[in-house]
């Protein structure tokens, strides 16, 4: 089971289509734009290929990581080239594998200029996702997390709307200016505990000043990609402006770095200040909830409309990661696959009768369903979907993320509740100003229905927001032994940072944290510990550094 | 004294033997390219030089002249850089010298004097060997400022780079003398001895000294607020020179620092973290907010220089082996991605005339995409993003600034990485985003072509294998604390 490298591979798999798409060159722009769409289209069902297999082979009962590669990358920094998934990290896998192919299919023949550029950006971005969720040392996680930037910026910058310039230098630096704060705060932890292995660093937290610090400085780089209100105003922009495919892997992936990012490091690193910081989190979501589906309603532009919606069903997944309760993660991570099928596939759609009427004003179009009748179905769905119409995947995580604040509190799943009701009518009313109503547009009465390319993109798509709305269990028992897993760790770390307390006020420093080694590795590789780092190997009855910041 | 003895000086003595072999053939010979002939054997003294370097025994601190000169594992690895950097200089040079027309074989033997004086400099073992070092160089980098004496840009960086630069000798001496006089020594061991003693701080004639000596050689470094010479002389002076100045000397006085703050006044280290602190956080922001303004892309660079050099001051504010380390493999990268970004702008002709806006790259993906793409990984490498070598910079500098506790700094440094990213990714927003301008000149220099490939592979595959010049590096820095 474990002798094929399959995350390695899924990562890399599309780089190697990067070369073939390079080296490979056709006698004229027309045949070299085709080689690059078929190549990358082929590269990237191969890595789909690959993440069944992943699906398949994974061991339901296993809480922990699994498929686990690792190889002495930077010894003297101590970083190591360490991949593994877990219940966790395998869906947003699978979601990243699944969107490359269509986001490829559906830029067939909108994009005209530099199909070749395009082509590869794709791939490389593929293969920065998978990498970034599948990494289990934090510089690597951090390299794969930030290099993100790149492809995108160059695919909202190139193939973008008229603003895209602006848009992609906000995206850009919006969300570089979060992840270098959390590049200082993995390095303090690293100088802290000695190593940059997310396992043990999830084992071990640090002194619960140091972990306020950390985790705001984690928080700011997660809150930016996430989006959380106040910081979201770069997403409206960058969607707007982005290619269809841009917008749906800015949606269906990026976003969902973050949640990941909250569920990897934030959680089980620094328990006792996400404990101190949830309410914030919590108010925080709740203003996005509300705020943004306000916002959502007077929206002309149906992009930028979706894109707000984004955001308020952002609210929902960090109100249920920051409850710490089962139902509430599980929720938040379900409420991530969900908004990952279904606005990825509203931005298709979306794109679809932009490619037919290159507007996306919501003014210009109406009645559509008499000639589209076809689309106005796949639309409902999803629309329903976003909603969170029970029986679709959107109600499932809603649902579960508010019995989960509802334990935790009262009043934030009262005003949760009420964001889940203002959701409903601007997709409705979107929904019926572009399909219902008058035909009062020529051009957009005589639109084409969807092809059979088009409806191969959403057939997956709206298949499998339909299954997970009726049948959650296959996605739930994976989830939930890792989930269990991280509520152990991360109400553990609240017993150990309870333990250091009496411990200081008893005045007995003997027992501040030392390094365990994590499950399912040796005391060896935990005690080895890089040239210039410092070493707490041999001492372990020191206690750790502990910053002082009145100083 | 025997010849065996001066071994560890072969690789110097080699240098001045062959420039001037080269002065002399270079004034005999009457036609045909001279410059280019020359040029190339200045490239074939380097690599005899660099093979002297290391048939030296390189894990042994071994003094010669009474101490005026130390070879030691420190030294190889930044003359090893030297050397290298001056031979990609000279490489980028050859074409451009016939382009612009200022193609005399002096320009070449000039280029080898100041990384003689630069590899003398980096192994000075007393304050007399530092200042001879130094002067070389900078008498050589003088001239070359204005070897194109008939521009007047040319002439006026020149002579604004002669005026700092003899205002910061002056400084130099003056700091210099204070130390001898309040030491009774000239020698680098001796002063040590002297600053790691219990009066030392108490004598405020050695602290004055030494601050004087810093801020002189910060003018060579042009870390904030001695910076201001640098984006005038950029502008004005030759590209390739221009490239040289960003890349090797930078170097070669930061190395040169570090074997001050780390032998001499190694007892002092409380006292100067606090001006490489506070330098190193000016450079940084002043370096990142004022390259916004910039329309040249030479101007660019030159507060782009600043800001990187602020970086690696944070590892000197560290004051340890590890921040020492950090800054030996800052840098080392840095000079990689600016050898490439100046040849790439040396490219960027039009109708035999060099463009030096931002502006004249529009479109250059289209017109000359290999350019594009290579700069393109330049820029986001000197913004720090991985996977490219300049994270990887900014990565060592960073955690050696952690493990000092120097939080704030680090908060600063990255917070200044972001700023300075504006303008990085401006030149990719004008390569990749704007319309196509008219198509680059055809360039034909082979030297020039290898030295942008070889930069932009080391700068993408780092990643592979960053570990022989990390270790090198930290080598280098354990044998000079």
């Amino acid at each position: 089971m474990f002798d094929l490298p399959v995350l390695s591979l899924m990562t890399f798999l599309p780089l190697v289509g990067v070369l073939f798409i390079v080296s490979v060159r056709g006698s004229n722009e027309e045949v070299s734009a085709r080689n690059a769409k078929n190549t990358a289209l082929f590269t990237s069902l191969f890595t789909v290929a690959l993440a069944v297999y992943l699906a398949v082979q994974f061991d339901v009962s296993d809480a922990g990581f699994q498929f686990v590669e690792k190889y002495s990358w930077f010894p003297s920094l101590g970083i190591s080239y360490y991949m593994g998934v877990d219940g966790i990290s395998l869906f947003f896998v699978l979601l990243s594998a699944m969107l490359v192919p269509i986001c490829i299919l559906a830029s067939w023949h909108a994009i005209k200029k530099r199909v070749k550029e395009y082509m590869i950006a794709f791939l490389v971005l593929e293969s920065l996702m998978i990498g970034t969720f599948c990494a289990l040392d934090s510089f690597l996680f951090y390299v794969f997390f930030e290099a993100v930037l790149i492809p995108m910026f160059i695919i909202i910058g190139v193939w973008g709307g008229p603003r895209r310039v602006y848009s992609a230098y906000k995206f850009f630096l919006y969300t570089l200016l979060g992840s270098v704060l959390m590049l200082v705060a993995l390095l303090t932890l690293y100088v802290q505990l000695g190593t940059s292995d997310i396992p043990t660093l999830m084992e071990n937290p640090v002194a619960r000043d140091l972990q306020i610090w950390l985790w705001l400085a984690v928080f700011a780089s997660f809150a930016v990609k996430m989006p959380m209100w106040p910081v979201h105003t770069w997403l409206p922009d960058a969607h707007v402006e982005a290619p269809t495919a841009g917008s749906v892997i800015l949606a269906g992936v990026l976003l969902k770095m973050g949640g990941y990012g909250f569920l990897r490091f934030s959680l089980p690193m620094f328990p006792e200040a996400s404990e101190l910081f949830a309410p914030m989190v919590f108010w925080l979501s709740v203003i996005a909830i509300i705020y943004t589906s306000l916002v959502a309603l007077v929206q002309e532009d149906m992009k930028k409309l979706i894109a707000y919606s984004s955001v308020a069903h952002m609210g929902y997944v960090t109100l249920g990661i920051f409850t710490a309760t089962t139902q509430g993660i599980e929720g938040g991570i379900f409420q991530m696959i969900s908004h990952g099928l279904i606005s990825g596939a509203l931005f298709l759609s979306v794109g679809v009768i932009y490619d037919r009427l290159h507007t996306r004003e919501i003014n210009r179009y109406g009645g559509i369903v008499k000639n589209m009748p076809k689309y106005a179905t796949v639309f409902m769905i999803l629309m329903l979907g976003s909603v969170g119409l029970p029986g679709t995947s959107g109600f499932v995580g809603e649902f579960l993320t508010l019995v989960g604040v509802y334990q935790v509190n009262t009043l934030v799943a009262v005003f949760a509740a009420t964001g889940l009701i203002l959701g409903a009518p601007y997709m409705l009313y979107l929904y019926r100003r572009v399909v219902f109503g008058k035909q009062m547009n020529d051009d957009a009465a005589k639109m084409s229905d969807l092809t059979k390319r088009e409806m191969t993109l959403f057939v997956p798509l709206v298949a499998l927001v339909l299954y997970l709305g009726i049948f959650p269990g296959y996605v739930m028992d994976r989830l939930h032994p890792s989930v269990d897993r991280l509520i152990t760790l991360y109400e553990s770390g609240l017993q150990k940072g309870e333990e250091r307390r009496l411990a200081a006020l008893s005045g007995d420093a003997s027992t501040v944290a030392q390094i365990k080694p994590a499950a399912g590795m040796s005391e060896q590789e935990v005690t080895f510990v890089p040239a210039i780092a410092p070493s707490y190997a041999g001492k372990e009855d020191l206690p750790m550094p502990i910053i002082n910041y009145n100083e | 004294m025997n010849l065996n003895d001066l071994a560890p000086l072969y690789a110097e003595l080699s240098l001045a033997v062959l420039s001037m072999i080269l002065l002399v053939y270079g004034v005999l010979q009457k036609k045909g390219e001279i410059a280019r002939k020359v040029a190339y054997g200045g490239c074939f003294a380097l690599i005899i030089a660099g093979m002297f370097l290391y048939a030296s025994p390189h894990d042994q601190d071994v003094r010669l002249l009474n101490g005026m000169f130390v070879h030691d594992g420190f030294g190889v690895f930044v003359k090893t850089l030297i050397l290298i950097g001056t031979g990609a200089a000279l490489m980028m040079s050859i074409q451009y010298m016939y382009d612009e027309g200022f193609a005399r074989f002096e320009y070449v033997v000039l280029f080898l004097l100041s990384a003689l004086g630069m590899m003398l400099m980096v192994s000075a073992g007393n304050l007399l060997g530092l200042y001879m070092g130094l002067e070389l160089q900078s008498l050589s980098l003088y001239v070359l400022a204005a070897i194109r004496r008939d521009s007047i840009k040319s002439a006026e960086a020149g002579m604004k780079y002669f005026v700092l630069g003899a205002l910061s000798s002056g400084m130099l001496l003056f700091g210099i003398s204070l130390i001898y006089g309040f030491t009774g020594s000239i020698d680098f061991v001796a002063i040590g001895e002297y600053a790691a003693s219990e009066n030392a701080l108490s004598n405020a004639g050695l602290l004055f000294g030494m601050v004087f000596v810093i801020a002189a050689l910060a003018f060579k470094i042009s870390a904030v607020p001695f910076h201001m010479w640098t984006p005038d002389v950029y502008e004005g002076a030759p590209t390739s020179v221009s490239a040289y100045f960003a890349m090797v000397p930078k170097l070669a006085a930061v190395a040169l620092i570090i074997r001050l703050l780390m032998g001499p006044f190694d007892g002092l280290a409380e006292q100067w973290q606090q001006i490489m602190w506070l330098m190193a956080a000016a450079s940084i922001l002043w370096g990142g907010f004022a390259g916004i303004a910039q329309t040249s892309i030479k101007r660019m660079l030159a507060y782009s220089s600043i800001a990187n050099i602020g970086f690696a001051l944070i590892g000197l504010a560290c004051a340890d082996e590890q921040g020492i380390g950090a800054t030996l493999v800052y840098m080392a990268l840095y000079m990689v991605m600016t050898a490439g970004a100046f040849c790439v702008v040396l490219y960027i002709r039009r109708d035999g005339l060099a463009a030096e806006r931002i502006e004249d790259l529009a479109g250059l993906s289209q017109t000359n995409r290999y350019l594009a793409y290579v700069m393109a990984f330049f820029m986001f490498s000197m913004s720090g993003i991985p996977p490219l070598a300049g994270f990887f910079g900014k990565l060592v500098i960073l955690q050696a600034a952690v493990a000092a506790d120097l939080y704030v700094l680090a908060v600063i440094g990255v917070v200044g990485s972001v700023v300075a990213c504006f303008y990085y990714l401006r030149v990719i927003k004008v390569m990749f985003f704007d319309e196509a301008e008219q198509a680059l000149d055809k360039s034909e220099s082979k030297a020039r072509h290898f030295v942008v490939t070889l930069c932009a592979l080391i700068v993408l595959l780092f990643i592979v294998k960053p570990e022989p010049l990390i270790n090198f590096a930290m080598h280098a820095a354990q044998m000079i604390s």
